[in-house]
């Protein structure tokens, strides 16, 4: 027998009406738990303000976010790169020209910001954190009305997959940058502390772009049949073990470029200084 | 005037497990409208539970294997009692029924090549089980389930089948239901019904069973005038957890031992050794090296004991238990964590896993399991046609657990899924055809006002036996008295312990209203479980000799006199219990010569 | 041994309360077995669903401290037995009496999911499929149906009007099993956005928190089904990819057309409902 006589088919008769009110059991509470269920919000919270705040602050600095010969280094704060203004201190290509006035970072930085903001997980984080929606699970939503993310501007979140295309390069920019960071004072190779920070940055960004759930879906997810695309399976298969770990990475990551910068500025302020290894 | 709502279809089944869902499905697909009620939501009846696979000789592992192989498994499985021509049906039709099953949606784990893969489970010659790792029952049910929500079948949820209803010249023709929810009545009228209501087990203390196996099929057949054959062949599962208490009973797949698990007493022994019966001797390995080498060797070894029929490890282990080598907590000891790797184990077995993890703080992986017999199935059941499933009340079929004579003294594992959908089918399609030639018929509200006056009456004492308490000492007496081993005297007491039942169960009040009251339901399951309780007992006192899942300390062996015939139980009178209730021994049908020819050719 | 407390609802649709039950403390018991016991010498008409008592059936969901648990899978000596344990209906649904609530509105969402539409068997007259084609889809069969997750899913456990325009986590599990099968031929992905409300979804993970099976409800079936939702709708890149290819899966117009058993939307489902009677209107 084929599908489509079933779908032809017509419920018989008596169909109960179901009745979607009705009154709901249980005291009128906003949870019933006892365990502490506001701990999680709360850390991710706070994790979150402090990167913002961080960031937000080092990218209006305008200065201090490259290591330059002058101290026989080459590192750039990965929050300023790339550095596509004329007045960069370290210029990966004068795009935005003279006129670009304020810092540099201000104009790079939307896009990795764009990846975060409508990264699957960060949306999990801040929706429960910040939005309450809901703050934990079996407790009560913070809002009167829901529509989630089908209206302006939360259906916007949909563009994720374009975040991720660009995310991927900056990701390579980040990679460029600590392979940049190599290079010897002299022209030769050499290695600092500040190197290994760069690379290990490169790394983190690397892992949390190609574990987000788009490039999953993209690269191989998307597809019905596996047996017919080997590569694409074989892509997929890799993935998901990483994926499984994406809130991992993009923490990391997080917390490794906001500690990156502050290396490389302290660094550059002359605060301290960068061990070289060879 | 009695208060109650009406419905009318072409064929009312009653159960929404495998069978009755195969049977809706089928007569939906002959045009006729059908409505579908069960204790219990949709998706959850016991079939849900079954977890090992459905036996199906399609050869995807074996070339081997074909429907001849199966059958003369089934037969022997059974003790050769069985009703042959429902067993070489179901041989023949298993793997049409599981191809169908796949073309629904079902997804069966894989072979390297893309076909069905097939496991190894006790009594079958070959690997045959088709299987989804051990949920197989799961997948069975919501594939079933989704299609027939998809034809259009009404299904009227948490709704008990009270009594059947007969016309004037004895047809069965509808049926009196509660809803569960409201404790309101409802008179279905229908031109033909189908019985799938699974199985009887919770009359046992320990049993694999829900709360919902208290043979209410059964009974209504009984009730209804239908003959019951083989009620006296109950199978005791031989490895149900044993520990903690709460658990106790509750199955281990027997996919354990298929996938390599073995039984080891107190001392670290194999003991199935020593149990190997003369029927199998021939084609079960009697060193343990042998043993091994057959999960790798089929052509080249024997099978290990620990894959013998069901009843035959049941008894093996309570024999160890009782000579004082179980283990710490009664049983025996299942081990597979030092047999296979930790990975295999938790792919093949993902929910034994979690089920002994989270349950009893056993990591199956590293330690062995303790196991012991729980009741688990009945064989017997209403006596039906093997090509149709009509009962011999016309109006009347039957399909699944509630059935008998497929089975006969002992049925081997996966062979219940299939059965489910072999004759749920025949089932579906043969009450549709019947409804067709049919009109509904009219019952006086006189009538119907008796029956919900009787429902209603444990309403009306205060301060009488409470049906919890009657329920676990039914239990406890069934375990001791109709368990796996049985003798004449003590078949006797559970005769006399069943008439005080009967009686107490009729000074039985309950608190509370009719709304959603457990306490109430039990009170009416009693009677179900008081009807069949007899039936059991009545037909084990009738056979008098060992035979599958039916053994008589005090006949040990098997009479081959006895093998020709079937204890057949018909009641006469008013439900539940005022009637007398008869066992006749009645010559099973004979097998034909081609047939027979099968089980004297070596099949080596 | 000692006693424990047990506070279970008690009540029906005309309005209940919390009742203090003390039972003496057993080894190895999990919070069902509790209630049973309460339940045979306690208070014979207390209602509550279980049948396997195993965690394969999904009957028994309750909230045990508040989350949303198989009573038969949690076991009392993971609960802080020095406090009460409160036991609470499901919250989404409306009760019926005691712990036992009204589910009937996911049996209706399943009634609109188009069914698995296979292609012709193989000349031999079997369907080839491999194994690591089903890896996926298996795991969202392993769903009992328990509906915890229906339950603690904020869209419509805080937002009753949201049940007229929305499948559920369990439902999004079902979808994602059908989207993922290697042989089916349906595509849903425009009805999923449209009328089974997805985006709904803000992809908080209480779901996956709760499901006992350990289903991957969010990162895999929820926000593959989005992606899925954007290849069909919002990428170009994707649509453009698609006409180059010529897919032979259907495109989302045929398909509205090839299921024609959901154009019922979810919103028709609340008959009396008064938001359901607004969204009538509308349309
Ligand atoms: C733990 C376990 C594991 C198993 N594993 C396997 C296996 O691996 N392979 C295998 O082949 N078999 C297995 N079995 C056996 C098999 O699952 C059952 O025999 C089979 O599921 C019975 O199916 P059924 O359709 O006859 O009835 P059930 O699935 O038991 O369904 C009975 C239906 O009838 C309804 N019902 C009952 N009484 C009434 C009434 N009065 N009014 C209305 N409705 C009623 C119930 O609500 C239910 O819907 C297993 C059994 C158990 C318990
Ligand atoms: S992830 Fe989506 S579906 Fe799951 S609980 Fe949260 S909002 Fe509901
Ligand atoms: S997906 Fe998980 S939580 Fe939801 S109904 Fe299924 S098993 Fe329950
Ligand atoms: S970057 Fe987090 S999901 Fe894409
Ligand atoms: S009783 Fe079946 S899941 Fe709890």
């Amino acid at each position: 027998m084929s599908a489509q006589s079933v779908t032809a088919a017509q419920p018989a008769g008596h169909e109960t009406p179901v009745i979607l009110g009705g009154v709901r059991g249980g005291p009128n509470k906003k949870t019933l738990r006892t365990d502490r269920w506001w701990l999680q919000p709360l850390a991710t919270a706070s994790g979150l303000l402090v990167f913002v705040v961080y960031a937000t602050w080092a990218a209006f600095q305008n200065a201090n976010y490259y290591v330059g010969p002058a101290m026989h280094r080459d590192y750039l704060s990965p929050l300023y790169s790339p550095c596509l203004a004329q007045n960069c201190k370290y210029v990966w290509g004068p795009v935005l020209g003279s006129w670009w006035s304020i810092s540099p970072a201000i104009a790079v930085l939307i896009f990795p910001l764009g990846l975060r903001l409508t990264c699957y997980y960060y949306r999990k984080a801040y929706y429960r954190s910040y939005w309450g929606s809901p703050p934990a699970c079996a407790v009560a939503d913070a809002h009167r009305s829901y529509t989630g993310e089908t209206r302006f501007p939360l259906i916007l979140q949909n563009a994720h997959r374009w975040f991720f295309y660009i995310g991927a390069i900056f990701a390579g920019i980040n990679i460029f940058d600590a392979v940049a960071a190599f290079r010897g004072f002299s022209g030769g190779i050499g290695m600092g502390l500040g190197t290994l920070i760069l690379c290990i940055n490169g790394v983190l960004l690397s892992l949390y772009t190609i574990s987000c759930h788009s490039c999953r879906h993209l690269l191989g997810g998307q597809l019905r049949s596996f047996h017919t695309h080997r590569i694409r399976y074989w892509l997929w298969d890799k993935i998901t073990p990483l994926n499984k770990h994406h809130m991992l990475f993009a923490w990391l990551s997080l917390f490794w470029v906001a500690f990156t910068d502050l290396y490389i500025r302290l660094v550059a302020a002359g605060w301290i200084h960068d061990p070289r290894f060879f | 005037m009695a208060d109650y709502e009406q419905r009318d279809y072409d064929v009312l089944v009653i159960g929404a497990g495998g069978a009755g869902l195969r049977a809706a499905i089928e007569a939906r697909t002959e045009g006729v409208s059908v409505g579908l009620v069960c204790k219990s939501l949709l998706g959850k009846a016991h079939t849900v539970m079954a977890e090992g696979g459905i036996a199906a000789a399609m050869g995807n592992v074996y070339p081997e294997d074909n429907w001849k192989v199966h059958f003369r498994d089934t037969m022997r499985g059974g003790k050769m009692i069985n009703n042959w021509r429902m067993a070489q049906l179901h041989a023949q039709e298993a793997p049409d029924r599981v191809m169908e099953l796949e073309e629904w949606g079902a997804l069966f784990d894989r072979t390297a090549d893309g076909r069905i893969l097939q496991r190894d489970f006790g009594g079958h010659r070959y690997a045959r089980l088709a299987h989804v790792g051990d949920r197989t029952g799961l997948e069975m049910i919501r594939t079933l389930q989704h299609r027939a929500v998809q034809s259009g079948i009404d299904v009227m949820m948490e709704c008990k089948v009270y009594r059947l209803l007969k016309d004037d010249d004895g047809t069965v023709s509808g049926a009196v239901a509660y809803w569960r929810e409201s404790g309101r009545f409802i008179v279905i009228r229908s031109k033909a019904v189908v019985l799938a209501t699974g199985g009887v087990g919770k009359s046992w203390k320990i049993t694999s069973n829900s709360w919902e196996s208290t043979g209410d099929g059964h009974a209504l057949a009984i009730w209804a005038g239908a003959d019951m054959i083989d009620m006296e062949f109950v199978q005791f599962h031989p490895t149900g957890m044993v520990w903690p208490p709460s658990v106790r009973g509750l199955l281990v797949t027997e996919g354990v031992r298929g996938d390599g698990g073995v039984l080891r007493n107190r001392d670290g022994k194999r003991f199935m050794f020593d149990y190997i019966p003369p029927m199998f001797a021939a084609e079960t390995a009697d060193t343990e090296e042998e043993a091994e080498r057959w999960y790798t060797d089929r052509q080249g070894a024997r099978r290990p004991p620990d894959l013998l029929p069901r009843d035959e490890v049941a008894r093996a282990i309570n024999a160890e238990v009782k000579a004082g080598r179980g283990s710490p907590h009664g049983g025996v000891f299942l081990d597979i964590g030092s047999r296979r790797s930790a990975d295999y184990i938790k792919r093949r077995l993902p929910s034994m896993y979690k089920q002994f993890k989270e349950l009893a703080d056993v990591d199956i992986t590293v330690d062995p399991m303790e196991v012991g017999p729980t009741c688990h199935y009945i064989m017997g059941g209403v006596r039906v046609d093997a090509e149709t499933a009509a009962t011999t009340v016309p109006g009347l079929f039957a399909a699944g657990e509630v059935a008998g004579g497929m089975h006969g003294a002992n049925r081997l594992g996966g062979n219940s899924l299939s059965d489910l959908v072999v004759f749920g089918r025949r089932a579906g399609l043969a009450a549709a055809n019947y409804a067709k030639q049919r009109n509904l018929a009219t019952f006086s509200d006189k009538l119907i006002e008796e029956i919900t006056t009787a429902a209603l009456s444990p309403f009306s004492s205060e301060g009488g036996e409470n049906p919890y308490t009657i329920h676990a000492e039914l239990q406890d007496m069934m375990q001791s008295l109709v368990g796996i081993i049985r003798t004449h005297d003590e078949l006797v007491q559970a005769e006399e312990h069943l008439a005080r039942f009967k009686e107490r169960l009729g000074r039985v009040s309950i608190e509370g209203n009719r709304q959603f009251n457990p306490g109430w339901h039990m009170a009416l399951d009693l009677e179900s479980m008081l009807t069949v309780s007899t039936a059991v007992t009545m037909a084990a006192l009738e056979r008098k000799e060992s035979r599958g899942g039916h053994t008589r300390d005090d006949y040990p062996q098997p009479d081959p006199e006895l093998g020709k015939l079937n204890m057949v139980i018909r009641f006469s009178g008013e439900p539940p219990f005022r009637g007398e209730m008869s066992v006749t021994p009645e010559p099973i049908p004979e097998m034909p010569d081609e047939l027979k020819a099968l089980f004297e050719e070596q099949q080596h | 041994m000692s006693e424990i407390i047990m506070r279970l609802w008690r009540g029906d649709a005309n309005g209940g309360s919390f009742q203090e039950y003390r039972v003496p403390a057993q080894e190895g018991e999990v919070v069902l077995d509790v209630v049973h016991r309460i339940q045979a010498t306690q208070a014979g008409d207390l209602a509550v669903r279980w049948n396997c008592k195993a965690g394969k059936c999904g009957s028994c969901s309750a909230e045990v401290n508040g989350k949303p648990r198989l009573m038969c899978m949690t076991r009392m000596a993971e609960l802080p037995l020095d406090q009460p344990i409160t036991i609470a209906p499901m919250r989404t649904f409306p009760i019926m009496k005691d712990l036992v609530t009204d589910v009937r509105f996911n049996f209706e969402v399943a009634k609109r999911v188009p069914p698995f539409a296979p292609p012709p068997r193989q000349p031999d007259g079997t369907y080839r499929m491999f194994q690591e084609d089903i890896d996926r889809a298996q795991e969202f069969h392993k769903c009992i149906e328990c509906f915890l997750c229906q339950d603690v899913c904020h869209v419509i456990r805080d937002h009753e009007e949201n049940k007229a325009r929305y499948a559920g986590p369990r439902f999004f599990v079902r979808f994602a099993e059908l989207e993922m099968h290697p042989l089916d031929t349906n595509d849903r992905r425009l009805l999923l956005k449209e009328r089974m409300g997805l985006g709904m979804c803000n992809i908080t993970k209480c779901c996956t928190e709760v499901c006992p099976e350990e289903i991957h409800i969010t990162d895999n079936a929820i926000i593959p089904l989005k992606e899925r939702a954007v290849d069909a709708t919002y990428d170009p890149l994707a649509f453009i990819i698609r006409k180059i290819a010529r897919r032979k899966r259907p495109l989302p117009a045929e398909e509205a057309q090839a299921s024609a058993i959901v154009t019922t939307p979810l919103s028709e489902l609340a008959d009396g409902h008064g938001d359901a009677k607004k969204a009538k209107a509308k349309a």
